[in-house]
Parts: C-alpha cells; sequence; structure tokens
C-alpha cells in the first residue's frame, strides 16, 4: 500500500454479512404494473409536477421540475399512463404519505430521444443543470442533489474522493456495482474531476471487498488511485472516509469544498457516466435484498417499484417479522412494505427475531464509557445521554450532540443496553422544536412591535396633519379677517381658563372632605402618632406650596 | 418499535461484573493460602448481606428486582468490601459494612450508576472511623482456621500472640516509638515484613494484580487507571525515599503493601463514580495515589486509599468537565 492511510477514532466491526448476496449478479426485476413515483426524492425543495392525470408518458420523460435553488428533477421510470398523482405512503419511518406520480405501465418500455451530450462543450451551468435536470442525487443515501456539489468553490477543490467504502453489514450495491460496472464509474469519476478541476481522485473501498478493489484497479486510470482501506464501521461515513484517506477532518456544520475535497458515492459516479454518455436520468438502482430471505442479491430496481415486488424476488422466510430499509446500523424499520423503492434505496433488509433480536432491556448506564471509546466523532455519548434524559439541552449542544452521526456505534456496544442513538434523535428533536418555537415566538413579537409601531407612526402622521390643516385655516382666517382674530381667542381662552379654575377648587374641596377611615376609637398612642404624621403631612405641603427662596 | 442500531454485540453489565468477580479470585487464592479461609466466610457473609440489602432496596424504589440482582454489581461490592477490611473481624462488622454500601452509598444516591461515592470504600470509612480498634486487628500469619472462626463468630475478642498489625501500621509504629533513631531498613527486619512488602501480602498483591491484568486484556479497564495509580504512587515514594531512606519506605514495599494494588485495579477502576476521559482518569487515579500516600506517611491512619478515593470522588465532576476530548473537526490532528 503505496497511500498513506489515517485513522478515526471508535468504530465497530460487526459481522458485515455481506457474502451472502453478492454470489449472483445484478439482477433484472420485471416490470411492475404500477410504479409510484415520489415527487420529493432528494433534499431541497419537492419538484413541481409536470404531467397531469391521464398523460402519457415514455420512459425517462421528465414528470418533476426542480423547484427551488436545491432540488433535482424526477422522471417516468418506463412508459405508461399517469393514473393518479396523490399521496401514498413513504419509505420512511413516519409512515407518512407524499405526492406521488402513479404510473400505470404499459410494458413496451419506449425510450424519449436520447442522444450523448457534448459535455466537454458545454459550460459549467450548462452542466450542472443539465445533472439537475436528469434527477442526479447522490445515491450514498443523503440523495443531496449533485450538481449543486459539482460546482467549485472559493478556493480550488485538489481531490474528489470516491465512497465504496459501503461499511454497513448486509449491503453489497455499491460491491456489484464495482465489480460489474466499474468502467462507467471510472468514467463518471473523471467527469467529475473535471467539472471541479481536482488534482487527483481517490476512490476508498473497505479491504473486504478484493473483488471490488481489483475491479476498480483495472478499469482507472491516470489520476485515478483506489485505495483499500481498514474494514471498521463506519468508514464509509462521509467524513471518516475523508479522514481515513486524506487525514482532514470536517467539522460539523463545515463543508469538504471548504477544504478543498468532495466526496461522492461510487453510484452517483456511475449515474452520472449514464446521465451524460446515454442521456439517462436516474430513473433506476441497484438495490441489495438480504437477511432472513432464500435468495439473497442485488437487482437493477426501477424508482417506484413496491417494495414488496422487490422483496418478493429476494423470496422472503416466513418467520420475516419486519424489514427494514437500510442496514441493521443506520437503517430504519419500514412502517410499510407497499411504499415505493426510491433514491435513497441501498438495501432491503428481511429481519427476523434472531437474525435482528429485540434488544435486551435498558439498564441504568453504570459511566463505564465503552460507548466514548467507540464513538467515531469523538464525543462523550453518555454524558449526552443523561443531558438529554434531564433535559439539558443546552449542555447536550455544549457537548456537541449535533456533531453526533447517529451511526449506532454507542448503542451497539453499550453494556446497559441503553439504545443511546434513541436518546440523541430525541433529544436533536426537541432541541430544533425549540428553535422553531422560539422562531416563531420571535416572528410574533416582532410583527407585534412592528404593529405597534405603525400605528403610532399613523396616530402620529394624522395629528401632524390635522394640526397643518388647522394652522392652514389659521391662517387662511387670518388673510380674510385680520381684525377679528384677538377678540375671537380671547373670549374662548378666558372661558377654558375659567373652567379649570374651577376643577381645581372642586378637587381641593373634595380632597379635605375626605376623612381618614378606620380612626375611631383608637388608643392615645395611636392617635397621637396619627397626630404626628398629619402635621408632618400639612408641613411638606405647605412647604411644597411656598417657593423656595432663591438667595 | 425499536430504532436503529438493530445489531448489538456488548458485553452486559453481568459479564463485566463476572470478569471482575473472576480477577479476583488469584487474590483471594493467595489470601487464603497465607492467612487462612477466614476470609472465605467474610465473603459469604458479605455477598448474603449485599443480595439481601439490594433486593429490598429494589423492592422499596419499584424497580425489576431479578433484572438488576443479576447484574451482579452488589456482590462485586461485596468482595471489594471483605477484601479490604480485616479477615478476623465480627461478624456484624462486615454486615453493617456491607449495609452501609448497599443501602446509603448505592441505593439513597439511586443505586446503580448514580452514586458519587465508592461504595465499598464508603463502607470502610465508615468502619476505620467507627471501630478504629477492630479495624486495626489483622491475623498473624499461621492463625488457624478455628481460630479465625472463633474470632468472626464468637465475638471474643483475642490477644496479641494471634493478632498482628499490618505492614504499614507496623511501619508507622516503629517510626513513632523509635523516635529519631528509628530506620526504616531495621523495621522492616521484623516479623511483619516480607521480601518486599508485608508478610504474606505480598502474595496476596501479586494475586490482584494477575487479576488486574486480566480486566485490561479483557478492556474491561483502561490502562490510565491503574497506571497513574501505581506510577504516582511509586514516584512519591521515590521521591522521599531518595531524600530520607532511613524515614520513608521505599516505593516497592509501598506498592507491595496496603491495599495499593487491590486499589489500582479494583477501586479506582470503578466507573460509577470515577473520571470517565482518558486525561480525566490519569488526574482521578493519580490524585488518589497521592493523597493515599500522604496519608499513609504523615497521617494517623493506617492506610489512607478510602479516603483518598472518597476526596477524588468529589473531584470527578470538576475533572471530567475540564479534561472533556477535542471532538472529531474541533482538533489539530498531526495531518
Amino acid at each position: 500500500m503505496l497511500h498513506k492511510l489515517f485513522t478515526f477514532h471508535g468504530g465497530v466491526r460487526p459481522d458485515s454479512r455481506k457474502s451472502d448476496s453478492t454470489q449472483a449478479p445484478i439482477a433484472a426485476l420485471p416490470l411492475p404494473a404500477e410504479l409510484v413515483v415520489p415527487l420529493h426524492q432528494s433534499i431541497g425543495g419537492t419538484p413541481r409536477p409536470l404531467v397531469r392525470v391521464g398523460d402519457r408518458v415514455l420512459k425517462g420523460e421528465r414528470i418533476g421540475a426542480a423547484e427551488g435553488a436545491v432540488s433535482a428533477a424526477v422522471h417516468a421510470p418506463t412508459s405508461g399512463i399517469v393514473k393518479a398523482i396523490e399521496p401514498r405512503t413513504m419509505p420512511h419511518p413516519s409512515g407518512l404519505p407524499a405526492s406521488c406520480v402513479v404510473i400505470e405501465t404499459d410494458g413496451e418500455e419506449r425510450w424519449i430521444e436520447r442522444e450523448p451530450v457534448p459535455w466537454k462543450s458545454m459550460k459549467g451551468d450548462e452542466l450542472r443543470d443539465f445533472l439537475r435536470d436528469t434527477g442526479i442525487v447522490g445515491l450514498g443515501g443523503a440523495t443531496f442533489p449533485s450538481h449543486i456539489k459539482l460546482r467549485p468553490g472559493a478556493k480550488p477543490t485538489h481531490t474528489l474522493v470516491l465512497n465504496g467504502a459501503e461499511c454497513e453489514p448486509f449491503i453489497t450495491c455499491d460491491d456489484l456495482l464495482m465489480r460489474e460496472r466499474a468502467g462507467e464509474i471510472i468514467r463518471g469519476a473523471g467527469i467529475m474531476a473535471q467539472m471541479l478541476a481536482v488534482e487527483r481522485v481517490l476512490i476508498g473501498v473497505e479491504d473486504n471487498k478484493p473483488d471490488a478493489i481489483a475491479a476498480m484497479r483495472a478499469a482507472a486510470g491516470d489520476g485515478i488511485e483506489v485505495v483499500a482501506i481498514p474494514t471498521l464501521y463506519p468508514a464509509g461515513g462521509e467524513k471518516q472516509l475523508l479522514r481515513v484517506l486524506t487525514g482532514v477532518e470536517v467539522p460539523a456544520g463545515r463543508r469538504p469544498l471548504d477544504f478543498g475535497l468532495q466526496c461522492f458515492n461510487v453510484g452517483t459516479a456511475y449515474r452520472v457516466a449514464r446521465a451524460i454518455d446515454q442521456a439517462e436520468p436516474l430513473i433506476s438502482r441497484v438495490v441489495t435484498v438480504a437477511g432472513n430471505v432464500d435468495r439473497p442479491g442485488n437487482f437493477e430496481v426501477l424508482i417506484g417499484t413496491p417494495i414488496d415486488a422487490l422483496l418478493a424476488a429476494g423470496r422472503p422466510r416466513p418467520d420475516t417479522d419486519r424489514v427494514l430499509m437500510g442496514g441493521p446500523m443506520m437503517g430504519f424499520a419500514l412502517p410499510s412494505t407497499a411504499a415505493p423503492v426510491v433514491k435513497a434505496t441501498n438495501c432491503v433488509l428481511a429481519g427476523s427475531p434472531s437474525l435482528l433480536p429485540p434488544p435486551p432491556p435498558e439498564m441504568a448506564c453504570i459511566r463505564c464509557g465503552t460507548c466514548a471509546a467507540h464513538c467515531p466523532a469523538d464525543l462523550q455519548p453518555f454524558e449526552l445521554y443523561w443531558f438529554g434524559r434531564s433535559h439539558n439541552f443546552g449542555k447536550a449542544q455544549e457537548y456537541h450532540l449535533f456533531d453526533c452521526i447517529e451511526c449506532g456505534c454507542c448503542s451497539y456496544v453499550c453494556p446497559s443496553h441503553i439504545p443511546l442513538v434513541d436518546y440523541f434523535r430525541f433529544t436533536k428533536g426537541e432541541i430544533w422544536a425549540r428553535e422553531r418555537e422560539k422562531a416563531a415566538a420571535d416572528l410574533a413579537r416582532e410583527r407585534f412591535e412592528a404593529r405597534n409601531e405603525r400605528q403610532e407612526r399613523e396616530k402620529r402622521e394624522k395629528a401632524e396633519r390635522l394640526a397643518a390643516k388647522a394652522e392652514a385655516t389659521r391662517k387662511k382666517l387670518a388673510t380674510t379677517e385680520p381684525t377679528g382674530e384677538a377678540a375671537a381667542a380671547s373670549p374662548a381662552e378666558e372661558a377654558k381658563k375659567a373652567l379649570i379654575a374651577a376643577a381645581l377648587e372642586r378637587a381641593k374641596q373634595q380632597k379635605s372632605s375626605v376623612k381618614p377611615r378606620n380612626t375611631d376609637n383608637l388608643p392615645a398612642d395611636k392617635q397621637a402618632e396619627i397626630d404626628q404624621i398629619e402635621a408632618r403631612r400639612a408641613g411638606a405641603e405647605g412647604r411644597t406650596v411656598e417657593p423656595p427662596e432663591t438667595p | 418499535m425499536s430504532h436503529s442500531p438493530y445489531l448489538r454485540d456488548s458485553r452486559s453489565v453481568r459479564q463485566i461484573m463476572l470478569h471482575v468477580l473472576a480477577a479476583l479470585l488469584p487474590g483471594i487464592a493467595a489470601y487464603v493460602w497465607q492467612f487462612g479461609a477466614g476470609i472465605l466466610l467474610q465473603l459469604l457473609l458479605a455477598s448474603l448481606t449485599a443480595v439481601a440489602a439490594e433486593a429490598a432496596m429494589l423492592k422499596l424504589r419499584g424497580k425489576p428486582i431479578g433484572l438488576y440482582l443479576g447484574d451482579l454489581s452488589a456482590i462485586v461490592t461485596a468482595w471489594l468490601i471483605a477484601l479490604s477490611l480485616p479477615p478476623i473481624g465480627p461478624w456484624w462488622m462486615i454486615v453493617v459494612a456491607t449495609l452501609c454500601a448497599i443501602v446509603v452509598a448505592k441505593h439513597l444516591y439511586g443505586g446503580l450508576g448514580q452514586n458519587p461515592f465508592n461504595p465499598a470504600m464508603v463502607a470502610f470509612c465508615v468502619m476505620i472511623v467507627a471501630f478504629p480498634s477492630l479495624m486495626s486487628q489483622w491475623p498473624a500469619a499461621g492463625l488457624d482456621l478455628s481460630q479465625q472462626l472463633d474470632l468472626i463468630l464468637g465475638g471474643s475478642r483475642p490477644l496479641d500472640a494471634i493478632t498482628a498489625a499490618t505492614p504499614l501500621d507496623a511501619l508507622r509504629t516503629g517510626l513513632r516509638t523509635g523516635g529519631a533513631d528509628a530506620r526504616v531498613a531495621e523495621i522492616v527486619q521484623g516479623p511483619a515484613f516480607g521480601l518486599i512488602g508485608g508478610s504474606g501480602w505480598e502474595w496476596v498483591a501479586a494475586g490482584f494484580a494477575l487479576g488486574g491484568i486480566h480486566l485490561l486484556w479483557q478492556r474491561i479497564i483502561s490502562w490510565h487507571l491503574p497506571a497513574a495509580f501505581l506510577l504516582t504512587m511509586a514516584l512519591t515514594a521515590l521521591l522521599l525515599w531518595g531524600m530520607h531512606p532511613e524515614r520513608f519506605a521505599s516505593p516497592l514495599l509501598h506498592l507491595a503493601s496496603g491495599g495499593t494494588l487491590l486499589a489500582a485495579f479494583f477501586i479506582v477502576t470503578d466507573p460509577v463514580s470515577g473520571a470517565t476521559t482518558p486525561k480525566g482518569k490519569l488526574v482521578f487515579a493519580g490524585g488518589a495515589a497521592f493523597i493515599a500516600y500522604m496519608i499513609r506517611s504523615f497521617g494517623n491512619y493506617p492506610d489512607g486509599i478510602a479516603f483518598a478515593v472518597l476526596l477524588m470522588n468529589i473531584c470527578v465532576p470538576l475533572i471530567d468537565m475540564y479534561t472533556q476530548p477535542a471532538v472529531f473537526g474541533h482538533k489539530r490532528r498531526s495531518s
């Protein structure tokens, strides 16, 4: 190994269980009768639908246009008729529905017209817009629109990293992709390297995938280095991989681009090559079916295929009690397998009580620090757990809660079986909720203050307007009846003064007639005290009445 | 519904405690070999008391009894108390000490994981303050089992012929009574002393060290704690011994006597009441060793480890706060 490698702190070594699903090549699935294509499949804005119910669509036709600065288009994965545009259950832990384009497939697979893109002669923005409109997003799981990450930063980008680590147990979709389609991955890497004008491309693959490493090395050209990295979960975390390959630690809240680095999944590079060379938008991806199934393997799956249909291809065993999307470390149990495969779906994992046993009862934290010893973000998970439990959210943030990548290493090793990551998700959620509430309250306060100010201003302006008008009238009167002014003003003023004097007199009388209450039948000493107070008060009033003489 | 991760590969608290108990066995075997089987009765009494007290407290607190009793942490505490107290103490002494540890030091503070002080050391301190003379009666080598049982169960207190001071006590008394003429080199020729430490105790210490190595190898304890404890003890002793060899015992004697090795591998390594960060562990164990040495050499108690550990327990939140390791991306690493 010529390339110098770096290490990150902690990590765990779960049994990788990858060999079952790597026996067969990537297989195709029979075309389902119906595809459910969610409009929102990437981070950012929900694409605006471009089709109407009843429309005939072709394979690869854009059905949702990118909306907003961060968004990517979605496409019809095959030809057919738009049956509905309606909310359907999403592959998300919440199981909440979201807007989907439902396509009844016609089995003809009629493509839109396609021709290779002359990307070398295109301007950067043109090319990026093209990738946005072909729906290219990160296929490592985050589904961030790739065209945004391909915009060079303020500082030059020197290294492009491709992530082929695939550190989660069971998942092998990137492994198979690298074995079978290394050439197109390298081609995509070359295109992205040129877009970012980088000096070198590093492709990190965990050393438990020797076949993939060999295939990639055979395909790699000049300036592209395929690096075998030690198998240690979560080496496939973006920040962990960048650390291992380059030694740079990208802190939370900063982007790799700030350090002259950029990172994509190998699957994303493959899709970039397909988009450029075949003008093929992102309408399918490789998905691993593994776990409690009789025929584990990898499948090229059209986006929108019901997970049920995909799972059936793997033949799940009867004792399957749940189905996960993603791996066992960071995946989630699907509320419904009727949900469709989306761009983020890398693995469908059938679970059984023996394969993924229910967690033993949670016990008290003994502060043993095993979690901290395994945390790849160098956090002290048990401290965060205590802070989360006691709702000490400020302290949790001070101890870098938001640097947690939810990789699950801490829960994996905890001797008290505490679901630490659940606590961190809860704490993060609470903090976000509070910040939203605070933002809403701030907004309301600002609105209220603005309203008060506006009302004050309007009052003032009205008064000024009236005063100006009165002035104008007076001037007008003065010019028309100069002699009558003094006579007209003085009787009015006289009357006002008299009124005020009368009011003052009444007030005085009222004051003097007021008797102190509860002063009957007082003991002599109390009476004496009151008398004294009265005397002092009279004195004080007397003083204020007489203005002090100036010396 | 549970959430990710769906895989776990952890040693349970019970398995950890089983390892700790197993690691104590070589030391106990050496103890029996050198000082007779009386210690086994003490271990049994402590264990029974601990289990009963733990069960009663769990019931009172409305916690699942089986689950928490099965974690074996109470047995570990009981064994550590039995190994810290004199093996010929009357039966009620170990019972009271264990009750102190389990009821007061552990459950009144909120049970497993919540106690700020090391329960075994709380028990030891209560005993040494309440029953100083009983706590200083240790068996002379060669005391047979029937005599030991008589002492433990009978309650008739012994003659000087069958009890002895611990080596550290003998050293202190020798230095006190000898006045300015006392020489450590002469005192350690006495019957209480063996090759490098106390007569017989050096074997027990070696047994504890063996168990400690097992815990290190199993990664149940981190090297920081025993290393800092033993190094600080040795260096402090070396410094004073180097300056006044006639007034201070050698580092070897300090390492092999009293509870030094028991403390280094089994007491300061208690995760609940100790510091948790790598640097904090060094500070915590080093501080405990330094205070223990000072109490041993200049104080009135035969050994100061228990007080030292409790004093450092108080400092744990502060130590942890100031020794937080740098988080990923927030540090400068050689790259």
